[in-house]
């Protein structure tokens, strides 16, 4: 079908149903359907990172999935991060490590960081500088970055 | 930009993926797996595919199967399901040594390791394994199932003996015997980009001496394939860097690299050399 079609996805644990055309990208759909705009979208071709979210726990490119295809999926989004009016241990890592000055890359950084460290929670600085060389950012220079994802790993591993 | 229209059809089963592909391949229709390489495409309308065929809820695709002879990769099996130790064996350290190489690591929790291989671009990793091991492609179509080796399923940049109606379901690979030793070694100018070229290279040891020679060369030509001239200095040969380095040259003499705007064929000539080399004194 090419029609629009409805769907519900849920995001940080909140279902919305949404009519789409299948040719929306999991990406605007968050965003301009959901209203959830938070992710940003940079490149819209899987190279800069922005559009980072979690599915399923693991760190994908919203920006090359359709919407249709997260159906009863779980999304995190950078909304998703903090809890009530505590922010999560990776966004107060950045702003204590200016690991962000315009911040349009920031909610990709911080999804794909804190995926990682999900996963693995000791992540050596050759595999965290590797696996941040997914995204990219025009302001900072990564330095700052790195030293951030570096400080909030220890402070997750601490209150986990 | 945002994709063109399509029409979406998720089946849930392989027999009727094949059916839908039957029906609507002869109308543009396309399989969509991980997306990686496909979405892109569509975003910059260089794909506009008139039905996308999605194959991610097929569960009895997402199985990654490994038998002491051989490994069955499923057409759903992300490239991140070989990071883990879940492989055993040469095969399986030689897929951990090549998955790393493989884009980024958001990328590679989406990408196929069978969407790479029908994708048949010239830098892909995964191509350059197949042909190395000499895979076989499992493709089937409505009418049935068929085997292609790697020899004759590559056909030139990007394009395969694939036909319209027929499904890659998984390819198989080697397990490799007890004892061999691979490497693999690959340039491009930034970390996840696509390589300029890539060698692999696969042997083991019978009385010192190199057994089974493998090398194999991606990224330099319209597909990644084996290059005797090399492997024939080496069979029967002890490793050392005279003979290794002597094979890179014959890897180097063997192939008709492609040219681009960024890379001279003999740039990428002299890559062949040095990757080649590489790849066999890192071989473990």
């Amino acid at each position: 079908m090419s029609e629009p079609c409805e769907i519900t996805l849920r995001i940080n644990g909140t279902e919305h149903t949404v009519t789409v055309e299948p040719r929306r990208t999991l990406a605007d759909v968050i965003r301009d359907d959901c209203g959830q705009t938070g992710t940003h979208i940079g490149c819209e071709h899987g190279v800069c990172g922005a559009c980072t979210i979690l599915l399923d726990g693991e760190p994908v490119r919203s920006c090359l999935m359709f919407a249709v295809q997260a159906r009863g999926r779980a999304i995190r989004t950078v909304e998703g991060l903090q809890r009530g009016d505590q922010l999560h241990p990776m966004q107060e890592a950045f702003m204590r490590h200016h690991a962000l000055q315009c911040g349009f890359c920031t909610p990709g950084f911080l999804m794909l960081a804190v995926g990682a460290l999900e996963k693995w929670p000791d992540l050596g600085d050759e595999q965290l500088i590797d696996i941040l060389s997914a995204n990219l950012c025009r302001c900072t220079g990564y330095e700052n970055i790195v030293k951030a994802v570096r400080a909030a790993a220890a402070d997750m591993k601490a209150r986990a | 930009m945002k994709p063109a229209r399509f029409s979406y059809h998720a089946p849930t089963s392989v027999e009727e993926a094949v059916a839908l592909l039957a029906e609507l391949g002869p109308q543009d229709g396309r399989i969509l797996a991980g997306g990686q390489s496909l979405v892109p495409a569509m975003a910059f309308r260089l794909a506009r595919p008139a039905h996308l065929i999605d194959i991610n809820g097929i569960a009895e695709l997402a199985t990654l199967q490994a038998t002491s002879a051989l490994v069955s990769i499923g057409a759903c099996v992300r490239h991140a399901a070989f990071e883990s130790d879940a492989l055993p064996g040469a095969a399986g350290a030689l897929l951990r040594k090549v998955v790393e190489n493989i884009a980024h690591y958001p990328i590679r929790t989406r990408g196929t390791f069978c969407g790479s291989v029908a994708n048949a671009d010239p830098a892909s990793e995964w191509c350059c394994v197949v042909a190395a091991l000499d895979g076989v492609v499992v493709v089937r179509r409505r009418q049935g199932t068929r085997r292609v080796a790697a020899a004759q399923f590559y056909q030139g940049v990007m394009t395969t003996a694939l036909q319209e109606d027929e499904l890659v379901v998984a390819v198989e690979l080697p397990m490799l015997p007890q004892g061999t030793r691979t490497g693999f070694a690959e340039f491009s100018r930034r970390k996840g980009d696509f390589a300029i070229a890539m060698a692999l290279v696969a042997y083991r040891l019978e009385n010192q001496a190199m057994a089974e020679p493998r090398v194999a060369v991606g990224g330099a030509e319209p597909y990644a394939r084996r290059l005797p001239q090399a492997e024939e200095l080496l069979r029967g040969r002890a490793p050392g860097a005279e003979v290794f380095a002597a094979a890179a040259e014959a890897a180097a003499a063997a192939v008709d690299p492609m040219e681009d705007i960024n890379n001279t064929a003999a740039y990428r000539r002299a890559l062949v050399r040095t990757l080649t080399r590489r790849a066999l004194e890192g071989a473990t």
